[in-house]
């Protein structure tokens, strides 16, 4: 890898009490690609992914984008630098419209005296802007922008929800979870759309249980385990039993 | 899994297996029946109901009644009852579309009218003045649930039925249970029964009371439908933890909508006194009950983010043409509530069948 990475942390520590989630963990992401997060329950992926996310801050470490050093209070700092992230729970109200979902917390408000003494919404440009988004993602199946969310299937939804971040993340999207909540077919379409959100440039961390599905989708896959970054694999030289094996500490890790 | 490296793009022996459940998966079909037509049509457009049912229980009045029901003096009659509970139904709104609940308002209300009448007559206040406490105050009940809710994450309907009873004793205890009367007023601070005063238009007869709730509600419409604040509104009702996620400051946007509340039925209190004539502790004591059957047989979810302040509105009116046209057909007024009590538990039922619309 003879290429700067986007995304990096170094020496990341979370304690929660007496537990230690994360205990000097490292994580690098590359421009463009999809890197996979998998480890076994409690190897501490998720606190890795909050860290990123600005959900949790770590006790120590440090983190960059883009070579500068970040340090997030909230998702919402972390939104506001370009790291978007696809929650397992999607997010979404679903009362609302598609258009108001997609820019809820962002909304575009009407130019002029309207805008900004009235406050008025700008519907029409929310929903033309979601409209492409979901265009480009190959997602207009969804006939109506301003239908509400509840009445959309799972993988509709969780196209939405994808949609969002990649309309707004301009330089990292996190996904977590993607597929869980969903059947066979429905993950197939989600999994595509990693493949466009990737096509468009954008560079992904999956997090995911499912191993076809990471190894279908990961250029590389970094293997969580006890708190720290065991080590990072390509998925073309491995195969999903020796990752398991890795994950599980039952086979020691290649040297890096 | 054997040693083969596995290559991207190939389908997995894993979703061959799993691919029986397709079929499972998609049982649900687009197949709409009418009925499923339907219950789209109201899912989209929640205030109609009540607006079907306020159409036809004028019609139905107007039929048994007769003429003198449908004249334009005792359709007027109508708005000028409804006007408080329309005014109070208003900031009910706001706060069930949080999912919330205010048991309160009624509290406020008459806490806020005796505090503009005593602080007039008691302390001898410029009655604008007095009026400003007044609002004030029920900005400050408002921001005490406010923050009980949002911040101590106490469950709403505990912290209002709470509120309740200490607003509603402070009312008792610092009026010592006086009534100020309609006469005094009359000639001393004519601007609190400002609401109260009729305005004939044509054979109708509005007062400033009707406009103001009109006014209100016209606001509010146009505020929770056409501003972020509005949306961030439905949005916590419907999932707070989303909408979190999705960036909306939520406890900020809880404490401003009870704020708004107690903003809201300050003014009520403002009316009452317009209406009543007199400020006594004693009125308005239903005016929370009333509030929530008004938002419920609007159409209003109770669960939050579903229903529009449009249908909480003809719920109102609903209430008011009952109550009305029962009088003036000459039952027992025990109908009107009899019948009332059906429409609240029909519009719940139709609430939760149009919610089914997700699955």
């Amino acid at each position: 890898m003879s290429r700067e990475p986007i995304l990096t942390a170094r020496g990341l520590v979370k304690r929660y009490g007496r537990v230690t989630a994360l205990d000097h963990a490292d994580f690098d992401l590359y421009p463009g690609e999809v890197l996979a997060v998998i480890g076994d329950n409690g190897a501490g992926k998720s606190s890795l992914i909050k860290a990123i996310s600005g959900a949790v801050r770590p006790d120590e470490g440090e983190m960059t984008l883009e070579g500068k050093p970040i340090h997030f209070r909230s998702p919402m700092e972390a939104r506001d630098a370009g790291i978007e992230t696809v929650y397992q729970n999607l997010a979404l109200s679903p009362a609302l419209s598609i258009a108001d979902n997609m820019f809820l917390g962002r909304e575009i408000r009407k130019p002029g005296v309207m805008g900004s003494w009235f406050r008025m919404l700008d519907r029409k440009a929310m929903e033309k802007k979601a409209r492409d988004k979901l265009t480009e993602l190959g997602l207009m199946t969804i006939q109506n922008i301003s239908q509400a969310v509840e009445t959309l299937s799972g993988g509709q939804r969780q196209g939405v929800a994808v949609a969002r971040a990649a309309a707004f993340g301009s330089k990292v999207v996190i996904m977590d979870e993607p597929t869980a909540a969903l059947g066979v077919k429905e993950s197939r379409r989600v999994l595509e759309l990693i493949q466009d959100v990737k096509k468009r440039g954008l560079p992904i961390v999956l997090i995911s249980h499912n191993m076809p599905h990471v190894f279908e989708v990961a250029d590389r896959i970094h293997i969580h385990r006890l708190g720290k970054r065991l080590t990072v694999i390509n998925p073309t030289e491995y195969t999903m039993s020796d990752a398991v094996a890795f994950m599980t500490g039952a086979k020691a890790p290649p040297p890096s | 899994m054997t040693d083969t490296p596995q290559t991207p793009r190939t389908p997995q022996e894993f979703e061959s297996a799993v691919a029986r459940e397709t079929a499972v998966a998609s049982f649900d079909t687009h197949e709409k029946s009418l009925l499923e037509r339907i219950r789209h049509f109201l899912h989209s457009s929640p205030a109609s109901v009540p607006l079907i049912v306020l159409v036809l229980s004028l019609v139905i009045f107007a039929v048994i009644v007769g003429s003198r029901f449908f004249t334009p003096f005792a359709l007027s009659l109508i708005l000028q009852q409804v006007a408080i509970v329309g005014i109070v139904g208003a900031a009910q709104t706001l706060v069930v579309l949080t999912a919330g609940i205010d048991l309160s308002v009624g509290a406020i209300m008459v806490l806020t009218s005796v505090i503009m009448g005593q602080f007039t007559f008691r302390y001898g206040m410029p009655v604008e003045l007095a009026i400003l406490c007044g609002i004030a105050l029920g900005a400050l009940c408002g921001f005490i649930n406010g923050v009980l809710i949002a911040y101590l994450k106490l469950p709403p309907f505990i912290v209002t039925l709470g509120t309740w009873q200490i607003y509603l004793a402070t009312t008792y205890i610092y009026s010592a249970n006086e009534t100020i009367r309609a006469q005094d007023i009359e000639a001393n601070a004519k601007l609190l029964q400002f609401f109260g005063e009729k305005v004939p238009i044509g054979g109708a007869t509005f007062t400033y009371g009707v406009f103001i709730m009109i006014l209100l509600i016209a606001i509010l419409w146009y505020v929770l439908n056409h501003t972020a604040w509005g949306r961030h509104v439905y949005a916590i009702g419907d999932d707070p933890e989303a909408a979190k996620l999705s960036g909306v400051s939520t406890k900020r946007v809880l404490i401003a909508v009870y704020v708004l509340a107690g903003l809201i039925c300050a003014l009520a209190g403002w009316v009452s006194i317009g209406r009543n004539g007199s400020v006594s502790p004693q009125i308005g004591q239903f005016a929370n009950i009333e509030s929530i059957t008004a938002v419920v047989i609007g159409g209003m979810s109770l669960f939050g983010g579903r229903g529009s302040i449009m249908g909480m509105l003809f719920g109102a009116l609903i209430v008011g043409v009952f109550s009305f046209g029962m009088r003036m057909y000459g039952t027992d007024v025990q109908w009107t509530y009899l019948i009332i009590g059906v429409l609240i538990i029909l519009a719940v039922a139709i609430d939760q069948w149009i919610r089914k619309v997700a699955g």
